[in-house]
């Protein structure tokens, strides 16, 4: 039976050469094509890993710009709020002030014109007084210029007087 | 429906015009042959077809490459022969010095009958005749080399490729072997020993993939440099069973042995007959063997089969040269279906030969049940 009767020479030859070409093919083509392979893999790998670190890397950065736009409108907010109630505040105070200055120049003035007004009534006072006196002194003058008729009056208020 | 029939109809003209051609082919084929058969056996004057010898002729071993018969030329290549004889030593020169058979060439002679056919034998001054030792580069011997040179310029291509595209992506023949030998590390050599050690038996593995699948493919291809039967042939494949013996024996671990000698079953299994024992001493060699058969069995059946068909054409042809022509549509036709199937098997043979031995170096290696 040729066909399953092992051949020695074939054998022999194969034995050596398989053996040999293991051998250079383990040595010259698997080390390098399975380390290439490897290193192919462990960079895909690399850059994969590196691409999602970048990834959340940026998906922090997007979350702390967000924060950071929310803080600054909640601290723009608070500045427009703070800023109002100064400026209320600010207006309320220049009205007060205002209205007690006024309130005040309303008194003085009142103040003024009242001590006027006293000044006034009294140079009035002081004024007709003279005028009465001189009205009076005028016409007592005149009325003391005729003396009988003078007479005649007082011996007629003195009659009245007299009857008791 | 009608682009169907076009098909249909397409197919069976290209069959029919294949046919044609293979039949030419066949009948020149025949005829070389019968003149090839008179020329080796002097005395049988008709050329009888003898399909177990046809068939065995062109799946056994040579000492030329045979390439193609026209007319009375042979037209072959002529290997080495080297013999080793006890009395003249070593002894090397071409085998067109046998001129086919026909002539001796000092004092060695080519059997061309009897159940040594096709070997060398040596009469000796005495007239006695012995088998000198045969180490001659046969055909199947030059194709393995021819194999193992193309196997030794496309993986170190390769690996240059790989050392000049550092970092990039494959191309060429480097991406077209790229996801086998991905296939190989991942899938086997890492699937069946484990992450931590098969990094010392890829290479031995990747080699006995692409040794067998590329041989087997060579073997499908039916003119020079391939055809040549070599993962078809069992010295080849019990080679290849041994070397994956040897390492698989050298990277057994104490559990390993320990189980082969005192496996854990029930004690009436071990005593006082041995019975485990030697049932897994025997695995030990079955193993390896049953690779060993496996690979040649079905390689060397998928030559036959393909040589089975054409030895139809020849055989109906003898009886009426019509019936030579009706079946060989048939046998074209199923040889073409058969190649297909080939192609697959010789895949598949090489994958199951790897897996297997990847296996075998797993469970040596194994830390616990």
């Amino acid at each position: 039976m040729g066909l399953v009767t092992p051949d020695y020479g074939l054998l022999f030859w194969m034995v050596l050469s398989f053996g040999i070409v293991i051998f250079i093919l383990a040595k010259f083509a698997w080390k390098p094509i399975l380390k290439s392979l490897k290193d192919r893999e462990m960079s895909i790998e690399n850059a994969l890993e590196s691409a999602k670190r970048a990834k959340v890397e940026m998906e922090e950065l997007q979350a702390g710009n967000e924060k950071i736009i929310i803080e600054a409108k909640i601290e723009r907010d608070r500045l427009i709020k703070e800023a109002k109630e100064v400026k209320e505040v600010i207006i309320k105070e220049a009205k007060d002030d205002a209205s007690v200055e006024a309130n005040k120049i309303v008194l003085l003035a009142r103040k003024e014109i009242e001590s006027e007004k006293s000044l006034a009534v009294n140079e009035i006072k002081s004024q007709v007084t003279q005028l009465s006196i001189d009205i009076a002194e005028k016409i007592l003058m005149k009325e003391l210029e005729n003396k009988d008729s003078q007479q005649q009056y007082i011996k007629k208020l003195l009659k009245e007087i007299n009857p008791n | 429906m009608i682009r169907f029939s076009k098909t249909a109809f397409y197919t069976l003209l290209a069959l029919v015009i294949m046919n044609l051609y293979v039949m030419q082919g066949s009948l020149l084929a025949q005829d070389e042959h019968a003149t090839e058969v008179s020329h080796e056996e002097h005395n049988e004057t008709n050329s009888k077809f003898d399909a177990g010898k046809f068939i065995f002729d062109h799946i056994g071993d040579s000492y030329e490459w045979h390439i193609v018969t026209i007319g009375h030329d042979h037209i072959s290549i002529p290997l080495p022969v080297i013999l080793i004889s006890k009395e003249k030593g070593l002894d090397i020169f071409l085998s067109s010095k046998f001129h086919h058979g026909h002539e001796s060439y000092k004092g060695f002679t080519l059997l061309t009958e009897g159940e040594n056919r096709g070997k060398i034998i040596e009469t000796l001054e005495d007239g006695s005749q012995v088998f000198p030792l045969d180490f001659s580069i046969t055909k199947n011997v030059f194709a393995l080399l021819f194999s193992l040179t193309l196997i030794l310029w496309i993986f170190i291509s390769i690996a240059n490729s790989y050392k000049k595209r550092e970092g990039k992506a494959p191309k060429g023949l480097q991406s077209l072997l790229e996801p086998l030998i991905l296939f190989i590390r991942d899938d086997v050599a890492k699937a069946s020993i484990g992450e931590d050690k098969y990094e010392r038996y890829t290479p031995f593995l990747l080699s006995l993939f692409f040794f067998i699948f590329f041989n087997n493919l060579l073997g499908l291809i039916p003119i020079f440099p391939g055809g040549a039967n070599i993962t078809g042939n069992i010295a080849v494949t019990l080679v290849l069973a041994l070397f994956t013996f040897v390492i698989t024996s050298f990277s057994g671990n104490k559990m390993y042995w320990a189980h082969m000698v005192n496996p854990p079953v029930p004690f009436w299994l071990k005593l006082p007959i041995p019975l485990m024992p030697i049932v897994e001493i025997i695995g030990l060699f079955t193993k390896p063997f049953v690779l060993m058969v496996r690979l040649f069995a079905n390689i060397a059946a998928g030559h036959i089969i393909a040589l089975g068909f054409f030895s139809l054409i020849f055989i109906f042809g003898q009886m009426h040269i019509a019936a030579g022509y009706g079946i060989s549509i048939l046998s074209i036709s199923f040889t073409v279906f058969m190649s297909f199937l080939e192609i697959l098997v010789a895949f598949i043979q090489a994958y199951v030969f790897v897996l297997l031995s990847a296996l075998y170096f797993g469970m040596a290696m194994e830390e616990h049940h």
